[in-house]
Parts: C-alpha cells; sequence; structure tokens
C-alpha cells in the first residue's frame, strides 16, 4: 500500500465515522457548523426581560402575512405572566379554582399590546392583581419554534407541510387537505386554520423577508430588540453568539422537538 | 368579521394559546366510533366462519352484509371534517407514511376489498342465479334490464355453481374473513394510533390507545348487530303475523326461539369484550395518577371536575356498568338486551367523546380550559358538517345503504350454503 | 384457472387505476427534500411560492431619503427606536399607489407602552407611564400635547392642538379588510 492509498483509506474511514456521530448529534448547535447542505439555518432568539408587551410585532406580523386583521388567530402573539406573592391565581366570583398558579393571559395576541393591568381570563371575564401582589411579571413572545423535529411535519398525512435546508417548516397551501393533525400535533400551538384558504397555517419567520436579507417582520418592527433572528451557521452573527456563549432557553424540552426559537431569562413558569 | 375555524363552538377559559380551538369536533367523535362499528361487525361475522361459531350463523351473514353498508361511512365523518375534502385524495396519491393518517386510504381499501370479495363468495351463487333468472326474461322492462346488468356484472363471468365450485368458496370466505380479522383490528387499532401518537396531548398519548380503541370497537360492533338484528327480526315477526303461515315464511315461533338464541350468545362476547376494553381504561387512568406526571394536575381537574359527568356517570355508569348489569341478570330477554346493547351503543360513543373532546378540554399551556358546545341548529356550512346535522347523517347513511345493499344481496330470505 | 382468483383480479385492476391516475395528478417534483423523508416530503415548488410573498414592511431606512427631516430629528429622541412604520403603517405600496399613508394617532398606539405596568420581570416597568384612565382628558389624542416625534416633556406643545382627526381609519382598522385578500 503507498502512501496515496493510505490516505485515501483514512480519510474514508475518518469521514464514515463522523457522519453517523454528526446525525446523532443534531441536538447541539455547536455540530450544526459542520453538517452539510445549506449553509444558513435560521434561528430566533428572544428576550423576556427587553418585551414590553408593546404589541407591534403581532400588529406587523398579521399585516405583513395577511393574517386578517380581526380574526382571533395569528402566527406570532405575545403573553403576559403575572405571578402573585402567594403563588395563588386570581379568580373572580366563584368558579373551581383549578390554581395553576400563574395568571396569564394573550388578549387578541397580544395585537393591540396590554394597554391594561387587568388579566383576561376568558369569556368576557377579567381579573384585576394590584401591583402589591405581584412577585413576579413580564412578557413573553411567541412564535412559531421552527423544531428540528416538527411534529407537525412528522404528521402530515400528505406531504403538505416541510422543512426547509435552511430550517424553516412551511406549509403548501395548495396540498394541505385540512385535517388538523399538524395543529394537534404542535405543542406549542403555533398553528391554525387559515380563516381565508381554509389551510394549516404557520409562522413562516417570514420566509419572504430572510430570503431577501431583510429581518421578519416582528423583529423589524419590534423597538426594544426582544426579538432577533440570526444564522446559526454564521459564526460572526450576534444570535448565533448569544445561543452559543450565553444561557438560552428553550420552550416544553420535554417533547423532544428540539425548538429553534432561544429565550433569553425564561421563567419556569411560562407554559 | 371573520370567522376562524373552531371559534363558534370553543368556549374558552383561563389561560390558553391564542390559536387554540376545538379543532376535532363531532367528526372526529364519529370516525372512530363508525370505523369501530364497521370493526365490530366484521369481527362478529369471522366469529361464525372462521371460528366455527354455528349458532351464529344468522346474524353472521348480516353483520357481514351490514358491515359492508357502514364501510363508506367510516370515511364520512373524515370527509365531512376535512377543510379541503377535495382533495382527501391527496392521502393516496403522497401519502407520508410517518403519518398515523397516511395509511388510512390503504388500510380503508384493503379492507373494503376483503370485505366485498368475501360478501362476492357468500352471495355468488344468489348473483348467478338472479342473472340466469332475469335473462330468461323475454320483455325486461327498464329496472329489470338495469338489474340484469348489475347481476351480470357482479356475477364476474363466473357460473359455475357446482358442489365443487361452491366448495371452493366457502373455503375462500374462511379465509378472507380469517385475514379479515387482523386487517380489521389494524384499522380501527390504527384509529387508534392516530389519537395515541400525539405526543403534544397529555390524555391521548398512550400506547394502550390503540388496543382499548379495538375492543370498544368490538363492543360497539356487537353492539349495533344485535340492536339491528332485533329490530329487522322483530319485523319479520310482525310480517309472518300478518301473512300467516301460508305465506311460506318461518312462523312467529321459529323466528322467536331463534332470535333469543342469537341474541345470548352474542351478548357473551359482548360482554367479553366489554370487560376487556373497561379493564385497559382503567388500569391507563391509575397509571397516569399514579405516575403523576407534569401534565396530570390539568388532566385530573378535567377528568375528575370539568367531564366527571360525562366520564363517570354516562361513559361508566350509564353505558358501561348498567348494561352489564342487564346483560349479566338471569333470563336474558330480547327486550333486556336491546336496551342493553343500546345502552352500551352510547358508552362506546361516550368513550369516543371523552378521548376526543376531552382531549382537547385542557389547553396545551396546561393552564387553561376548552369547553366544546356543539351546533344543533346551523346557520353556516361549517356548523352543518360539524354539528349535530352532520353527525345525524353519519348515523342514518348506514340504514340507507343497507336498505339498497340488501336489494342486491338479501341477508334473509336468501338460503345460500353459509 | 379457477373462478375464486376473480375478486383479486377486480382489486388490482382498482389499484392500476389508482397508480395510473396518482401518475398523472402527482406534480414531478414531488418528493424528498433535504430534511429527508420524515420532514422533507414535499413539492420543492411551494419554497418558492413563499419566498414570492409581498413584502409590506419596508423598514425605516426606506422612509430616509424623502421624509429626511423627520427621519433624522426623531434619532436623537428616545422614540428612535420606534420603526416609522409602526405609527405610519406598512409602506407597502406608498408612494406609487398610495399617496398618503394614514397615521395612527389613536390614545391606544402610545399606551402600547406607555399605559403603567409596574412589572418587574420587564422593561415595561421602566418605561414612563400613565394611567390611561386618571391622566388628562381620556378623549383626546396624546399627540395634543405631546409630540411623538419628540416626545420629552421639555417639547411639550405650549398651546394643545387637536390634530385634524382620523384623516384616514386608524391603522388598526385598515388591516380589517385588507389582509387576506
Amino acid at each position: 500500500m503507498d502512501r496515496r492509498d493510505f490516505l485515501k483509506q483514512t480519510i474514508t474511514i475518518i469521514a464514515g465515522a463522523a457522519i453517523p456521530a454528526s446525525a446523532l448529534e443534531f441536538v447541539n448547535p455547536r455540530t450544526l457548523f459542520a453538517a452539510k447542505g445549506s449553509d444558513v439555518k435560521w434561528v430566533f432568539l428572544a428576550d423576556t426581560q427587553k418585551c414590553v408587551g408593546c404589541g407591534f410585532c403581532v400588529k406587523a406580523c398579521k399585516l405583513e402575512n395577511e393574517v386578517p386583521y380581526d380574526a382571533d388567530v395569528s402566527r406570532t402573539w405575545v403573553e403576559r405572566y403575572v405571578i402573585c406573592k402567594d403563588g395563588k391565581m386570581r379568580v373572580e366570583g366563584k368558579m373551581s379554582n383549578p390554581g395553576f398558579g400563574i395568571n396569564a393571559d394573550s388578549p387578541k395576541a397580544g395585537r393591540d399590546g396590554f394597554t391594561t393591568p387587568r388579566i383576561d381570563i376568558g369569556e368576557g371575564k377579567h381579573v384585576e392583581i394590584r401591583d402589591e401582589d405581584i412577585s413576579k411579571a413580564f412578557f413573553v413572545p411567541k412564535l412559531c419554534n421552527q423544531c428540528d423535529n416538527p411534529p407537525c411535519v412528522q404528521v402530515c398525512p400528505v406531504g403538505a407541510t416541510y422543512k426547509t435546508g435552511d430550517g424553516v417548516v412551511l406549509v403548501d397551501r395548495s396540498w394541505c387537505i385540512g385535517c388538523g393533525y399538524c395543529i394537534m400535533g404542535c405543542p406549542y400551538g403555533v398553528r391554525f386554520f387559515h380563516p381565508v384558504y381554509k389551510v394549516a397555517e404557520k409562522c413562516t419567520f417570514c420566509y419572504h423577508r430572510i430570503t431577501k436579507g431583510m429581518k421578519t417582520a416582528c423583529v423589524q418592527s419590534c423597538p426594544f430588540g426582544a426579538r432577533q433572528i440570526g444564522n446559526l451557521k454564521d459564526p460572526n452573527d450576534p444570535v448565533t453568539k448569544t445561543v452559543m456563549t450565553g444561557r438560552v432557553g428553550i420552550l416544553k424540552s420535554e417533547y423532544g422537538t428540539k425548538p429553534q426559537v432561544y429565550y433569553l431569562a425564561l421563567d419556569r413558569e411560562v407554559r | 368579521m371573520i370567522e376562524v375555524h373552531g371559534e363558534v363552538w370553543t368556549i374558552k377559559e383561563f389561560f390558553t394559546y391564542p390559536n387554540e380551538y376545538i379543532y376535532w369536533s363531532i367528526q372526529i367523535v364519529m370516525y372512530p366510533f363508525m370505523t369501530g362499528l364497521v370493526a365490530g361487525a366484521f369481527v362478529l361475522s369471522s366469529l361464525y366462519h372462521v371460528f366455527g361459531v354455528k349458532q351464529l350463523k344468522n346474524i353472521a351473514r348480516f353483520s357481514l352484509v351490514f358491515s359492508f353498508a357502514l364501510l363508506p361511512v367510516a370515511m364520512m365523518p373524515l370527509m365531512l371534517h376535512l377543510q379541503q375534502p377535495m382533495r382527501g385524495i391527496h392521502v393516496m396519491m403522497t401519502p407520508h407514511f410517518t403519518s398515523a393518517i397516511a395509511a388510512f386510504g390503504i388500510v380503508f381499501s384493503t379492507y373494503g376489498m376483503i370485505v366485498a370479495s368475501e360478501l362476492w363468495f357468500v352471495y355468488r351463487p344468489h348473483f348467478v342465479a338472479m342473472a340466469l333468472e332475469l335473462k330468461g326474461q323475454n320483455n325486461r322492462g327498464i329496472i329489470d334490464g338495469f338489474r340484469y346488468l348489475l347481476f351480470s356484472a357482479l356475477t364476474l363471468g363466473a357460473y359455475d355453481v357446482s358442489e365443487e365450485a361452491l366448495e371452493k368458496d366457502e373455503k375462500a370466505v374462511g379465509f378472507l374473513a380469517g385475514i379479515g380479522i387482523p386487517v380489521a383490528c389494524f384499522l380501527h387499532g390504527y384509529a387508534g394510533f392516530i389519537f395515541g401518537s400525539v405526543k403534544a396531548n397529555a390524555l391521548w398519548m398512550t400506547p394502550l390507545m390503540p388496543v382499548i380503541f379495538i375492543c370498544s370497537a368490538v363492543v360497539s360492533g356487537i353492539a349495533l348487530c344485535i340492536i339491528t338484528y332485533i329490530v329487522v327480526m322483530e319485523i319479520r315477526k310482525i310480517l309472518s303475523r300478518m301473512k300467516g303461515k301460508a305465506s311460506g315464511l318461518p312462523s312467529f315461533e321459529e323466528l322467536q326461539s331463534a332470535e333469543i338464541e342469537e341474541v345470548k350468545l352474542t351478548s357473551r362476547y359482548l360482554v367479553m369484550f366489554l370487560i376487556a376494553a373497561i379493564t385497559l381504561e382503567l388500569l391507563d387512568l391509575i397509571f397516569r395518577g399514579y405516575t403523576a406526571v407534569k401534565s396530570w394536575d390539568i388532566l385530573r381537574e378535567v377528568i375528575y371536575q370539568k367531564d366527571f359527568y360525562k366520564i363517570f356517570v354516562m361513559q361508566y355508569g350509564m353505558g358501561n356498568l348498567l348494561p352489564f348489569i342487564l346483560f349479566k341478570l338471569p333470563g336474558l330477554t330480547v327486550r333486556r338486551a336491546a336496551l342493553g346493547a343500546c345502552l352500551m351503543l352510547f358508552g362506546v360513543f361516550m368513550m369516543r367523546w371523552n378521548v376526543v373532546i376531552g382531549g382537547q378540554a385542557f389547553s396545551s399551556s396546561f393552564a387553561g380550559f376548552m369547553e366544546y358546545v356543539l351546533p344543533i341548529i346551523p346557520h353556516n356550512m361549517e356548523t352543518v358538517k360539524e354539528g349535530l346535522v352532520g353527525a345525524l347523517a353519519v348515523i342514518i347513511t348506514p340504514y340507507v345503504l343497507f336498505y339498497f345493499i340488501n336489494k342486491v344481496m338479501p341477508v334473509f330470505k336468501y338460503k345460500g350454503s353459509h | 384457472m379457477s373462478h375464486v382468483w376473480r375478486p383479486l383480479f377486480v382489486a388490482l385492476a382498482l389499484v392500476a387505476g389508482i397508480i395510473i391516475f396518482r401518475s398523472f395528478y402527482v406534480p414531478k417534483e414531488f418528493g424528498v427534500g433535504e430534511a429527508g423523508y420524515m420532514y422533507g416530503w414535499h413539492n420543492p415548488n411551494n419554497e418558492q411560492f413563499w419566498k414570492d410573498i409581498k413584502v409590506k414592511y419596508k423598514g425605516s431606512g426606506y422612509c430616509k431619503d424623502c421624509h429626511t427631516k423627520n427621519f433624522t430629528s426623531i434619532l436623537n429622541t428616545p422614540h428612535a427606536i420606534i420603526p416609522c412604520e409602526n405609527c405610519h403603517g406598512p409602506g407597502t405600496d406608498h408612494p406609487d399607489k398610495i399617496t398618503k399613508l394614514p397615521i395612527d394617532i389613536h390614545r391606544l398606539l402610545c399606551l402600547r407602552c406607555h399605559a403603567i405596568l409596574k412589572y418587574p420581570n420587564s422593561d415595561r416597568g421602566k418605561i414612563r407611564g400613565i394611567d390611561p384612565a386618571t391622566h388628562q382628558d381620556p378623549n383626546v389624542e396624546c399627540v395634543t400635547c405631546h409630540d411623538p416625534h419628540n416626545p420629552t416633556l421639555g417639547a411639550l406643545k405650549k398651546t394643545p392642538q387637536r390634530f385634524p382627526v382620523y384623516e384616514h381609519e386608524p391603522a388598526e382598522a385598515q388591516g380589517k379588510g385588507g389582509a387576506g385578500k
């Protein structure tokens, strides 16, 4: 065996051993740099400290992505969490109190911001929480997590929803049969039926914008920098730097979906 | 104001995500209920054809035909449920087999072909006889002309009704009934899998779901066959009384004794499967309470508070315990069996309801509830399809189909070898 | 051959029929994409559909050249962080088709940030806020006294000046029919 053959074989063996290892370790964002295919991998970073609940992101999203403005569905939304010092949930009147321990709402998906301290508990009812009772309170922006293992895609019976090479989950409006299985399969509740097209609808990370080098509508409209989008395969991207070196959280890791929306200052009470 | 799908029948309480509604409504309750009936009816007929339970001869042929009448109806709720019913065919065109629904088209049509083939073998002599009889007529009208064409086509050109040929038919029936059982169980068990595999839904996700679904499917299928059988026999009894002995029909007494025998035997299987179903369901409930994972707080709230009446009173009490007692008390009468079977059918329906609707009664946030209000009086297409009207349409259709199928494949008059 | 096989032939004919129909019906491109069969089974043509969606929010840079004065003056104020389109609406067809963008001067727009919420774990708690129920006349727009392009209290309007009210509908209402067409 001459040197050339030896080198060739060594490379083959190393490559052969490396591929399955990297395939298994898709979990770790760090290994993604080495992954083949697209050199873009979109991820999102949301800062729950910076979010002030103005709802400009939701407004921009709805108008940008033509989700009927007054329909009670939205690709992105903002949640408010108010946790009281006694750790109890506030309920008006004599309803059975399940005691979830949190007071949370997202009226109109947060489209018009949060302009009152009253918490919306559904069916037109509200509860008021006094400032002195609050132990912690904050806002959490939500959107599609563009999971690495999207359960919504796994359960689509016809191949009408799919993950692109750069990591965004899209829906084919011309092929979706509207069975709703993907809506059921998403633990984050990001999917819904589009009121006009009558097919599954979801956040696309503003695919038409990010592929043109723009930011998503929600990121662009956020005055506080609470929302950021970045390319995980670009080591100089500020979002990548934060995700790699900062302490970031994800939502509902127990489902094994490997969400790609990372959170700063995430709290255990966030649902 | 543009209406969002599901908004009209969903009441949201406390903290739910903005996009959450009851997306799977009454038709998805009907779907496993109807496939359950199909599978159950088929399994009942197979008890005779495969396991040679001779006493079930009469009801076997009946339940096979009825299972065939139910087949298209198992698909009906899905079509009424889909937002894009015209694209339903995509499931066959580009199946994505990682989805539990994708196999539906294939399993369903395989099963349909098995039932159709089995029926063909059972009724082949009848088709041949009819075709030959009509051929002999000189002046066929339009109707008889059509019937002639129909029966000729149904023979598939096989006019051999010799002893040998019929023996082969019988073997084929046994074979088809044999492979039909696993396929029927698969068809329905995997309806359970559709729910059981949704990891995002805390109530649905359990590996027991397919087995629970099969057991309750057989319960409902047998119950429906008993009810329908009793109804048909009662009608025949009235007819035989009216026409008297001269008509050549079986006498009132003959029918009477045949009926109660058949019902008694069938109800034994019914109770067996009921016990299996309940055992599994309770095992699931106990396990959830004992392991008490994150979702248990909200599940407990739904099971023991919100849906207590629907689960423990309507499903387990009225739908399971009461009919169990009715069947087990000594001296079973036809009337009591009919009542028991009706209650059982109701119990299985409530079980489907409590799984499908109950699984959506809480938010994925585990901090809020959703309630389904069945649209009774429809005000648009959506509330027709996914309301009381749509559900009733699904319930009535198999009987309409049975009426027409019975014209071609008579269940009672026909004295075939099977 | 025995007649027993005839139903099987019928079944096979049906299957063949479906397969033939399928070959016509399914787009040729339909197949497994980069994400594999589980996550990438789709018609790749659809990706272009999503790339081709029209951009509506153009970003403040789009306003700079024509509205230079406002664009630069706001930069030295606390409102420098607010993109123009948040209040003025998406610049979609402006100025080609829509000559004048509707300005949302509704009180609720300002309250998105300035309704006081003393939330300890959110920067909202640090924003100067008012109680909308008690601050001045709740029926008067904030812009009557405050200048959104220079919101510092030093720049309060000397004489309150009501805006030529709702020349257009507020952007909130505008989305109603405009979206989803």
